[in-house]
C-alpha cells in the first residue's frame, strides 16, 4: 500500500473565516508567509497548535485551518506550556505582539525562553499599540507622540532580541514582513529548531504608526540600514556591499571595506557560539548608528523543559513501576479495625 | 483471675481513663512542635484512636526567638469514639517557654495538666515573652497542676555522651518532651523511633541523640514520683477496614491522583507556591510514576494558563492556590468557562483580604468562588469539609468537570488543610469510574461543529492530533455551534444563557441535601467547609439536650442541591456559622429570599464547639420566648 503523504499547499491551512485585520496591515504578510512555509515542514494541520495573546497580531490563529486558542493578554506562552508538557509531540506556534509579550507578558515571555520550552514564538513588533488604537508600547522610541502620549514617550524602550538573548534564548531572529523570502526561510528555520524558536518581525501598522520601519524597508535605504546575517560570513552591508562591521576591543564600529580593510578584518557571524554574548552584541546595534542586523542571531542546542519533564516522568515509571492506587494509599504506618 | 500489685509498675499510682484527651503543644517555632504534634497523632492513630488536629503556626519561618508572635502551636485530640474537631478545652498544655505559656493558658481547663519547660524561665526568656513577673509564680497557677521540669538540662544530660554541640543537644528538647507525653497517655515509642530512624537516616549522631531523649523523657515520667497517674484512652470503635491517617492537603492530591487514574487521564498540575496550598504541589509532584506533571509556574498566572493549556491538550488540568493567588487567576478561569474545558480549580482559604493571615484559617473566598471572574461566569463550586473528605471531593471535581466541560472551584480552607484525621482507605475496585470521551476524525465532508452541545449541554472535547476536528477556541464570544468568533447580541444572550443553564443543571446530577436530626423542627444549623466537626458536634450536643435542632452540611456551594430551599423552609430559624462575614448566608437570602442567622468570626481559629452551642441555645431560646 502506498504510504506517501498528501501533499498540502498553503490554502490547506487557510480556515474559512475572514481576515479582518486593516487593509496594507504587515499582518496579510506574516499570515500569508506562515501558510506558504507550513506544508513544506511535513507536519499535518491537525498537529500544529497556534496560541495567542490578545492584540492584532493574537487574531492569527483564527485564520489558519490548525487547532488553535485565542488566549488572554500576555499568557499564550503559559498556555503553550501546559499543552507542550503534555502533548510534546505537537508543533507548538505562539503568535503574539510588543505589547503582548513584552509588556503585560513580559514575564511569561522570559520564563518560556529561559526553559527552553519546544515552541515557536513569533513577535509582531509594530512598536504601538493597534488594537486599542494608538497608544505607545514598550518598544516605541523615546520621545514617540502617541494618544497617551502627547509630549512624547518618557520610557526608556525595550528591545526583544536582547531580552530572548538575556534569557539564552536558543533561537534567537528577526525578520521583516515585506522582506518575504527572508520571512519565509526565517520562518522555515525556526520551525526546524528544537527549544523555543523566537523571532521578531517587523511589522508595520499603516493605521497607528505607519512607516515605523521605513528604514528597513525602503528600497532606497534599507541596504545601508539593515545587516544580513549568515552563519560563518562576514558581517558585510551597504549597497554597493562595501561597508562591514569590525570588532574594535568590546565594541562594534563599522568600516569601509577597501583602504587597506579586508573581509578577513570583519566580525564573522557565529550563530552557533555556546556564550550569548555576540548575539547580544549584535542586538545592541541598533539606528541609527548601526544597521539592524536581520536573520538568525542564534541557535544552539539546548536541554528543552517538556522534554526533561517527560524524561522524569518516564524515568519515575521505569523506577517505580507504573502508579498504583493500593501501593499509594497504603504509604506509611497504616493500621486494622476488625 | 485478677490482675496482682506485684504486676503493675509500682511508680505509677493510678491509671485514669478518659474516654477522649486534648492536647496542646506550644513552643518557640523553631521548637519542632509541629513535629512532635505529627507524631502524637500519628501513634495516636496507630493505637485506634480517632484523631483530630490543629496546627496553628505563625507566618514567619523563625519569628523572633522566645516572642510571643514566635509561638508555634499544635493541637490533637484523640478519642475512644469518633470525632469531628481537635476539641475546644485542653486536658493539658506543655509549654517550652513564657511566650508560649501566657499565649495558650487561657484554653487550659480548671486542674488540666500544665507541663513547662523550667528551663526556659529565666530573666531573658521573660524579657522577650514580655513578661514582667514570672507567670509560674503567679497565684493563677493554682487553677492547674504544673509540673516545672528542666527539660533543657535533663535533655542535655541524656545526650551528654554522644558530645554534640549545646545547639544541637537543645534540638533534642521536642523529643524529651514528647517521650514525657507518651509515658502519660500510654502510648507507644515504637513508631517514633521508627520515624527517626528514618528522618534522620545517615546521621546517627542525630538519630541516638532523639531516641535518648524520648526515652528520657518516658523515663522522666516513670521514675519520677511528680505525675499521680497516668491517662488511658481506649481505642475507637470505628468502622473496620485498614486505615491510614492522612491530612487535608494530602488526601486532596491522592484524590486527584485517584481521579486522573479512573478518567483514563493524565494529571497536569500548574501551580505556584502559596500557603496554604504548596504542599498539594509537593505531594502530587512525588507521583511521577501515575503520569503527574507538575509545573512550578511563574507566577500564579502562568499557573492556571498552563493547566487550560493542558486541558486544550487532553489532560486532567489542576491548578492550586490560596486567595490571593485566585484573584490573580481570575480572568484565566473566565477564560475556561467560554472555551468549556474541563479544570480543577483550588483554593485552600486563609485569612484575608490581601496577604491577610497566611497561616490561619478562613471561609472568606466563597463569594470570589462564586463571582470573582469579569462577566456572566458561572462555575460548580464545591467544597471539602475534612481532611479525609478532600479525598471524594477532588474525585466529585473531575466528575462534573469533563461531564459538563467547565471549570471547577474546589474549597477546602488552612484547618482542613493541616490538619488530620484516620482514614478508612477506600477499596480500588470500589472506586467509581469518570467517563471521558474525546470525538473521533468525522465522516467524510462533515465540518466539524466544536460548540455543538450534547443532552447535558456539554460540548465535545475535542484534542489536537485528531485529524478533521481543527478548531480554534478563545476568548471572544463563540457562534453557538461553530464555535466562531460572533458578536451578535442574540447569540451572546443565548450563549451566556446556555452557560448558566448548563450549571444550574448540575442541580440534578447530585445528592439531594441529606440533614441530621429532625426533618422539620425549630432550628437549621447550616454550614459548609471547614465548620462541618463544630456544627455536627455541636448539634448532636443539643439534641441530646433535648433541643429540636438538625445539621445540613453543603458540599455544593452552586449549584445547591435540588431541595435545599424546601429543606430550609422545614424549620423556623435556620442558624449559618461561618468563618467571614457572612457571605453564604447572603446566597442563601438572594437565592431564596429567605432570611438567616449568622454565627461569624475572623479570628483565624476554627470554631470550639462551644461556640456554636451557645448559638443554638441563644436561637431555641428566642424562639421559645416569642411562641
Amino acid at each position: 500500500m502506498s504510504s506517501e503523504l498528501p501533499v498540502l499547499k498553503a490554502s490547506d491551512f487557510a480556515s474559512d473565516q475572514d481576515v479582518r485585520w486593516c487593509p496594507g496591515c504587515g499582518d496579510y504578510s506574516i499570515l500569508a508567509q506562515m501558510k506558504k512555509v507550513l506544508p513544506t515542514l511535513g507536519t499535518p494541520p491537525e498537529n500544529l497548535v497556534f496560541i495567542s495573546g490578545i492584540g492584532c497580531s493574537s487574531r492569527f490563529p483564527y485564520y489558519m485551518d490548525t487547532y488553535g486558542m485565542h488566549s488572554i493578554h500576555g499568557r499564550a506562552p503559559s498556555f503553550a506550556t501546559g499543552l507542550k508538557a503534555t502533548r510534546p509531540e505537537l508543533d507548538v506556534w505562539v503568535i503574539t505582539g510588543d505589547g503582548d509579550a513584552l509588556s503585560i507578558g513580559g514575564n511569561h515571555l522570559m520564563h518560556c525562553i529561559r526553559r527552553n520550552l519546544d515552541v515557536n514564538i513569533v513577535l509582531f513588533n509594530n512598536r504601538i499599540y493597534g488594537l486599542t488604537k494608538g497608544q505607545y508600547s514598550p518598544t516605541s522610541p523615546q520621545g514617540k507622540v502617541t494618544k497617551s502620549t502627547p509630549m512624547g514617550a518618557i520610557d526608556n524602550p525595550i528591545h526583544p532580541l536582547s531580552v530572548a538573548i538575556g534569557c539564552d534564548g536558543s533561537f534567537v531572529a528577526r525578520s521583516i514582513d515585506v522582506n518575504i523570502k527572508h520571512l519565509s526561510a526565517t520562518l522555515k528555520r525556526a520551525a526546524e529548531h528544537r527549544g523555543t524558536s523566537f523571532i521578531e518581525v517587523y511589522q508595520n501598522c499603516n493605521v497607528f504608526n505607519d512607516g515605523a520601519w521605513d528604514y528597513a524597508t525602503d528600497r532606497g535605504t534599507r541596504a545601508d540600514n539593515i545587516v544580513e546575517l549568515e552563519h560563518g560570513k562576514p558581517l558585510i552591508f551597504g549597497k554597493d556591499r562595501d561597508k562591514g562591521i569590525r570588532l574594535n576591543g568590546m565594541e562594534p564600529e563599522i568600516v569601509e571595506l577597501g583602504k587597506g580593510i579586508k573581509e578577513d578584518d570583519l566580525l564573522f557571524h557565529d550563530e552557533k557560539a555556546p556564550e550569548p554574548s555576540l548575539a547580544y552584541l549584535l542586538s545592541r546595534m541598533r539606528q541609527p548608528d548601526f544597521p539592524e542586523p536581520i536573520g538568525v542571531f542564534r541557535a544552539i542546542d539546548a536541554p528543552k523543559y517538556d522534554e526533561l519533564l517527560n524524561q522524569q516522568v518516564q524515568q519515575a515509571r521505569s523506577d517505580r513501576g507504573d502508579g498504583d492506587l493500593n501501593t499509594l494509599f497504603t504509604t506509611g504506618d497504616t493500621w486494622e479495625i476488625t | 483471675m485478677s490482675a496482682t500489685t506485684e504486676n503493675q509498675d509500682p511508680t505509677v499510682n493510678n491509671i485514669e481513663q478518659m474516654e477522649s484527651a486534648t492536647v496542646r503543644l506550644v513552643g518557640d517555632s523553631g521548637d519542632g512542635m509541629q513535629l512532635f504534634g505529627t507524631q502524637l497523632t500519628n501513634t495516636s492513630a496507630l493505637a485506634g484512636n480517632d484523631v483530630a488536629t490543629f496546627p496553628d503556626f505563625p507566618a514567619e519561618i523563625r519569628a523572633p526567638r522566645g516572642t510571643r508572635a514566635g509561638v508555634s502551636g499544635f493541637q490533637v485530640q484523640f478519642a475512644s469514639s469518633e470525632i469531628y474537631t481537635p476539641g475546644d478545652q485542653l486536658d493539658a498544655l506543655v509549654a517550652m517557654n513564657p511566650a508560649a505559656l501566657v499565649t495558650n493558658l487561657a484554653d487550659l481547663k480548671r486542674n488540666g495538666l500544665l507541663i513547662v519547660n523550667e528551663d526556659s524561665f529565666e530573666a531573658r526568656d521573660l524579657k522577650l515573652a514580655n513578661c514582667e513577673t514570672n507567670p509560674l509564680d503567679s497565684s493563677e497557677m493554682d487553677a492547674y497542676r504544673l509540673f516545672k521540669i528542666p527539660m533543657t538540662t535533663l535533655t542535655r544530660n541524656a545526650v551528654e555522651e554522644l558530645g554534640l554541640s549545646v545547639k544541637i543537644a537543645d534540638r533534642c528538647r521536642n523529643f524529651f518532651a514528647m517521650g514525657l507525653i507518651y509515658w502519660l497517655y500510654e502510648r507507644d515509642l515504637e513508631p517514633t523511633l521508627r520515624f527517626i530512624q528514618e528522618k534522620f537516616a545517615g546521621k546517627p549522631d542525630i538519630v541516638s541523640a532523639n531516641e535518648r531523649a524520648l526515652r528520657a523523657g518516658w523515663n522522666f515520667g516513670e521514675t519520677t514520683e511528680a505525675f499521680v497517674s497516668t491517662y488511658h484512652v481506649d481505642p475507637a470503635d470505628l468502622p473496620a477496614g485498614t486505615y491510614n491517617n492522612i491530612m487535608g492537603n494530602q488526601a486532596l492530591a491522592w484524590g486527584l491522583i485517584a481521579a486522573s487514574k479512573m478518567s483514563g487521564k493524565e494529571l497536569f498540575c500548574g501551580t505556584y507556591p502559596i500557603t496554604p496550598a504548596s504542599d498539594i504541589l509537593h505531594e502530587l509532584s512525588k507521583h511521577k510514576n501515575f503520569g503527574v506533571r507538575t509545573f512550578q509556574a511563574e507566577d500564579e498566572i502562568a499557573a492556571v494558563c498552563s493547566s487550560i493549556g493542558a486541558a486544550f491538550g487532553g489532560a486532567m488540568g489542576v491548578t492550586a492556590s490560596s486567595g490571593p493567588g485566585i484573584a490573580l487567576k481570575g480572568e484565566a478561569i473566565g477564560l475556561a468557562v467560554i472555551l468549556e474545558l474541563p479544570l480543577i480549580v483550588i483554593n485552600v482559604q486563609r485569612g484575608g483580604p490581601s496577604t491577610g493571615l497566611p497561616t490561619k484559617t478562613e471561609q472568606s473566598d466563597l463569594l470570589q468562588a462564586m463571582t470573582g471572574r469579569n462577566g456572566e461566569s458561572p462555575l460548580p463550586v464545591i467544597a471539602a469539609r475534612s481532611p479525609g473528605d478532600c479525598f471524594d471531593v477532588a474525585q466529585e471535581a473531575w466528575r462534573l468537570a469533563v461531564k459538563y466541560m467547565t471549570p471547577v472551584m474546589l474549597l477546602s480552607d488552612g484547618y482542613i488543610a493541616n490538619g488530620a484525621e484516620p482514614w478508612l482507605i477506600p477499596k480500588v475496585d470500589e472506586l467509581a469510574p469518570i467517563p471521558v470521551t474525546h470525538p473521533g476524525p468525522p465522516d467524510d465532508g462533515e465540518t466539524f461543529q466544536p460548540y455543538q452541545r450534547d443532552e447535558k449541554l456539554a460540548r465535545p472535547w475535542a484534542l489536537p492530533g485528531t485529524p478533521g476536528l481543527m478548531h480554534r477556541v478563545g476568548g471572544l464570544e463563540k457562534a453557538d455551534g461553530t464555535g466562531n468568533v460572533s458578536y451578535d447580541p442574540n447569540n451572546h444572550q443565548n450563549m451566556t444563557d446556555i452557560r448558566a443553564q448548563k450549571i444550574e443543571s448540575i442541580a440534578h446530577d447530585i445528592p439531594p441535601q441529606s440533614v441530621l436530626g429532625p426533618d422539620k423542627g425549630d432550628l437549621l444549623v447550616l454550614s459548609w467547609g471547614g465548620t462541618y466537626g463544630s456544627c455536627m458536634t455541636a448539634v448532636n450536643r443539643s439534641i441530646a439536650k433535648g433541643m429540636s435542632v438538625a445539621h445540613a452540611h453543603l458540599r455544593y456551594l452552586n449549584p445547591f442541591p435540588a431541595n435545599l430551599q424546601e429543606l430550609l423552609s422545614s424549620y423556623r430559624t435556620i442558624l449559618i456559622p461561618e468563618l467571614n462575614a457572612g457571605q453564604l448566608r447572603s446566597l442563601i437570602r438572594s437565592t431564596f429570599l429567605m432570611d438567616a442567622v449568622g454565627l461569624n468570626k475572623v479570628q483565624g481559629k476554627p470554631f470550639a464547639v462551644t461556640e456554636i452551642e451557645s448559638a443554638i441555645q441563644h436561637e431555641i431560646d428566642t424562639l421559645s420566648s416569642e411562641s
